[in-house]
């Protein structure tokens, strides 16, 4: 009975006993578990705090739009149009061949889609979504919508993209932009800009778009995004809009260029107008051209294929960096090199037997006119091309006055112009041999030096340029393509101040004369009579032609008997009105023959369009030889 | 012919006032959590209203039932659930690569939540059956009952739920007296069979307890659970982000923001003072179920209610732990605040079973 009364009671304080244990168990546990969350809440709650915020927003940037190209008049000359992209995301998209295959069920995919889409993942390795179909139509649109649940890391993206509206028009002027590329990454981190290209992919190449790039970008903005876990926007929290990139307006006539790249027909070549008393290139023109639009996401291989290996070389800017002996065309200067340094009167005479010889030597420096032009003062050496005139007036000068006087016309050296990757062409010095050949300079050198051939080289570019600068009587303005800049966040037009680069001390009578010689090339006993024929304004010009390959001694040389890929250039400078000179254009057809046949036409063409608005043809193929006039 | 006044105090007076008030307050308190945590979801707001109808019934169910005729049904009920334990490791279905679930016609249940509750009750009812005469035999053979389950869950593989089991069959055992002697070798041979077990712990089992100690080093495996709910209660600050504001739960950051880790949804947008609130208001349940099994009239009362309220806390604990940080991932539902409709309706089991105790403690005194 004891036991049966103390046994509960014994049982109960053990219990208690027990309770008060695990009692002392739970406040020890709640106390650890308090400490735990005062550091996690308390102590460390700017630093958790700082991992949520980066945990759910993302800065993504906005792209801001490219700015326009427009010509002088306001045509688009480079504009950007929304377009839609399917995007594959290799992160998201499972087996790349499995969905592309599933999607070319839906939209068309090319093979040099795949090849494209290839490349471009191989660029980005593999981590950020690749466009494999640009261009959507809105039938393909509507069938990846309704099919897109079954397609994960496939995307549409509604985007704006670069478009030329001119197509191969104006492709090496313009230029053309394309993905950023590893080498393009280099210079941007060069320059710090790699913040204001988050987001862009695209970056100005060539032409325009590669020389004012920081102009068309604009500022890039940036918008605070709330992310979920997987990344997708949920809601928008800050945003700073980005500002568009600058207006460019050009110098450039569209239809001008149009026209003259018209002029040219099959025809390859380049051809260079400057407005004289600005520097304004009115067309700048390299042929054939490319369609800039083939680049803007990426050329495929077959395109690029096709436009790299042409024996046409499209891809050659060759009015910027085609460098070809002037031929002829520099005679009016040489002329004016000999007045301005007092070697030659305008009325001295040379007799020409149809060579130029050194006293005592066998070797003939041949005239174009076989048995020569008979005696021949300054005016008539210009109209009809004498060479040996030039033979002996350069061996008169020296070639070093030769190159003193040409490379105050620009020869030998960058014309400054705007665009990058421009060729300085070469005036050679006895000093430059010196240094490049380590040879000395022999007579003969100097010789061939006075009618364009030997070391000289130009481009067409400088050309136009020394053309302008002689129709601007000894003023050279710098040549430029973007005349104003329209700043896309004030509205504000800034227009490019011009530039003098210097200015040739001439005589006034001196210009008179090689100019009114210039102009009686374009007339009847003129080597450019046929180009001149009708003008009712006054042209200035002159005819040029540049061996290919040489032609040696004792032989002739002929154009039906020389493939045509060995024919010489055909070359033709000029300025009108001759007395007010509006335009000045350097024309140059490569294998063309010579001058008079297919240059000075199309820069006829150009001239009526610009100062006449008549409409132009392409100049067709003149092997019609026979006519004297039209030599060299 | 029942009077209003007996209908009372037969049906309402077992609904002890501090636990079923305390236990409203921690459900609006769910609730409200719920709401956000769903992303503004009324239909699982909803959805858990009806499940907390069911537990209600069930507790006041429990509630009324006197001890002593529930104490007659533990052994039945333990067989079923170790029954239903065999079935699910024979044919239960696997999901997320385990075997927990048993269909049953419609209904699919989780077995292992069922005995949860049937071990401890099926412990208490053997020491209460095996009355004064505990010998240390009574403890091995409680053993047994307790491992059998223990081991089955084991095999699922489910061992967070095991532990869980294993814990609330151990507090009857130890409140029927297990000598400390024992438990202490229990411990040191716990702590010396720690490498063995190692070795046939699963490999994800391996990573959870590997990532405790550092997060960071796996952030976006198997430390992704425990680095964002760390970040989520961390950024709460002291007083939270504010209701339907906490942004790693909106944004998807959290995984089981409304089951297993709706705790950190909570401190998020509650703070480490809502937290406290919400412990203080556990902590009064416990508390109360604990007085109540010390003034239990029955060992099978008494133990019931000191086991049940242990494991309470065990749940409570280990869940804000795995939150928190400083416990291993494992699944345990945070009682009151988790969404889903077995635990709730063992937990209001539960609490309708320590209602009883204390509301039928004089009557069994008689």
């Amino acid at each position: 009975m004891r036991q049966t009364l103390r046994n509960p009671q014994e049982e109960r304080w053990q219990f208690q006993l027990r309770l008060k244990v695990l009692s002392g168990l739970i406040f020890v546990l709640c106390l650890l578990l308090l400490a735990r969350l005062v550091w996690l809440q308390v102590v460390s709650h700017g630093y958790y705090h700082t991992l949520a915020e980066a945990n759910r927003i993302s800065i993504v940037p906005i792209v801001p739009n490219r700015g326009l190209i427009l010509d002088r008049n306001g045509a688009v000359m480079a504009e950007n149009n929304s377009t839609y992209t399917l995007e594959i995301n290799p992160a998201r998209s499972g087996d790349l061949d499995t969905v592309i295959n599933q999607l070319s069920t839906l939209v068309t995919i090319t093979p040099s889609d795949r090849k494209l889409f290839r490349k471009l993942l191989d660029e980005t390795h593999g981590l950020s979504p690749a466009p494999i179909r640009n261009r959507l139509t809105e039938a393909e649109i509507a069938r990846l919508s309704v099919n897109r649940y079954r397609l994960p890391g496939v995307d549409i993206q509604a985007r704006l993209i670069r478009t030329y509206p001119l197509g191969s028009s104006a492709s090496h002027l313009i230029g053309y932009i394309g993905r950023i590329n590893q080498d393009d990454q280099d210079r941007l981190d060069d320059q710090n800009l790699t913040d204001q290209y988050r987001g862009t992919n695209h970056i100005g190449k060539l032409g325009i778009e590669g020389r004012y790039e920081q102009e068309l970008h604009g500022i890039t903005g940036s918008e605070q995004v709330e992310t979920d876990a997987g990344g997708h926007g949920v809601r928008s929290l800050a945003r700073i809009d980005p500002v568009a990139g600058n207006d460019l307006t050009l110098t450039i006539d569209a239809n001008l260029q149009q026209a003259a790249e018209k002029a040219f027909g099959e025809h390859r070549g380049a051809l260079v107008a400057i407005e004289p008393a600005t520097g304004e290139i009115l067309a700048f023109v390299s042929q054939p051209g490319f369609d800039p639009n083939l680049f803007v996401d990426g050329i495929d291989q077959d395109n690029w294929n096709a436009l790299n290996n042409s024996p046409d070389k499209p891809l050659n800017n060759r009015a910027l960096r085609g460098q070809y002996p002037p031929g002829s065309t520099i005679k009016p200067l040489m002329a004016l090199a000999a007045l301005t340094l007092g070697k030659r009167s305008t009325t001295f005479k040379v007799s020409d037997p149809g060579y130029f010889s050194f006293p005592g030597s066998s070797h003939r420096y041949r005239d174009w006119r076989e048995g020569g032009h008979g005696m021949v003062d300054m005016h008539l050496s210009i109209v009809q091309s004498c060479d040996t005139y030039y033979y002996s007036l350069a061996n008169d000068l020296g070639i070093d006055a030769m190159h003193d006087f040409f490379t105050q016309f620009g020869f030998g050296q960058k014309t400054g112009i705007d665009m990058d990757g421009e060729m300085s062409g070469l005036y050679p010095s006895i000093e430059w041999k010196q240094k490049r050949f380590k040879q000395d300079w022999y007579g003969g050198e100097t010789v061939i030096s006075g009618i364009g051939q030997g070391y000289v080289l130009a481009t067409p570019l400088q050309l136009a340029q020394a053309m302008a600068t002689l129709a601007n009587r000894g003023i050279m303005m710098r040549p430029h393509l973007v005349r104003a800049i329209r700043d896309r966040a004030t509205g504000t037009v800034r227009t490019l101040p011009l530039e003098t680069v210097r200015t040739v001390p001439l005589k006034e009578t001196d210009v008179d004369f090689v100019r009114d010689a210039m102009v009686d090339v374009m007339k009847p006993g003129g080597t450019a009579a046929q180009a001149g024929a009708g003008a009712t304004y006054s042209i200035a010009g002159k005819t040029g032609t540049a061996q290919v390959v040489g032609v040696r001694q004792g032989e002739k040389y002929s154009e039906s008997h020389t493939a045509e890929r060995n024919r010489d250039h055909a070359l033709f400078v000029a300025f009108a009105p001759a007395d007010q000179p509006k335009i000045a254009v350097a024309v140059l057809v490569e294998n063309g023959g010579h001058g008079g046949s297919i240059a000075a036409p199309i820069a006829r063409q150009v001239l009526d369009f610009y100062l006449l608005g008549q409409k132009v043809k392409a100049v067709p193929d003149a092997n019609d030889a026979g006519d004297d006039s039209a030599h060299d | 012919m029942l009077t209003i006044k007996e209908l009372r105090a037969r049906l309402v007076a077992p609904l002890d006032p501090t636990l079923f008030n305390t236990s409203l307050l921690l459900m609006a308190l769910g609730f409200v959590v719920l709401y956000s945590a769903s992303g503004s979801d009324m239909g699982k707001v909803a959805s858990q209203a009806r499940n907390l109808g069911l537990a209600f019934m069930a507790m006041w169910a429990m509630a009324i039932t006197p001890p002593h005729k529930i104490e007659r049904v533990v052994f039945p009920v333990y067989v079923v659930a170790l029954v239903a334990l065999v079935g699910v490791a024979l044919f239960g279905e696997v999901s997320h690569g385990a075997r927990r679930w048993l269909h049953m016609g419609p209904v699919r249940i989780q077995p292992s939540e069922l005995m949860k509750i049937a071990l401890p009750l099926a412990l208490a009812g053997y020491f209460e059956w095996r009355g004064k005469a505990i010998t240390w035999r009574d403890f091995v053979v409680a053993a047994v009952l307790l491992l059998v389950p223990v081991a089955l869950v084991i095999r699922q593989p489910d061992l967070g739920t095991a532990l869980l089991i294993a814990s609330s069959g151990f507090y009857v055992l130890y409140f029927a007296g297990l000598s400390w002697k024992v438990m202490g070798g229990l411990f040191a041979a716990g702590l010396a069979a720690m490498p063995f077990v190692w070795h046939v712990l699963h490999d994800y089992q391996k990573k959870r307890i590997l990532t405790l100690l550092d997060p960071s080093q796996d952030p976006l495996g198997a430390g992704y659970h425990t680095l964002q709910s760390m970040i989520a209660l961390g950024s709460g600050g002291l007083i939270g982000k504010g209701w339907l504001r906490g942004t790693q739960s909106h944004l998807d950051f959290l995984p089981e923001h409304t089951t297993d880790f709706i705790f950190a949804v909570f401190g998020e947008e509650f703070g480490l003072l809502g937290e406290m609130v919400f412990l203080a208001a556990m902590l009064v349940i416990i508390t109360r179920g604990l007085f109540i099994a010390n003034e239990g009239s029955t060992p099978f009362a008494r133990l019931v209610a000191g086991s049940l309220s242990m494991t309470l806390f065990t749940y409570t604990f280990v869940n804000m732990g795995m939150v928190s940080g400083i416990l291993p991932v494992v699944g345990v539902p945070l009682p009151f605040l988790s969404y889903g409709g077995t635990s709730l309706v063992t937990l209001f089991i539960s609490i309708g079973i320590l209602m009883s105790v204390h509301h039928h403690r004089k009557l069994v005194k008689q």
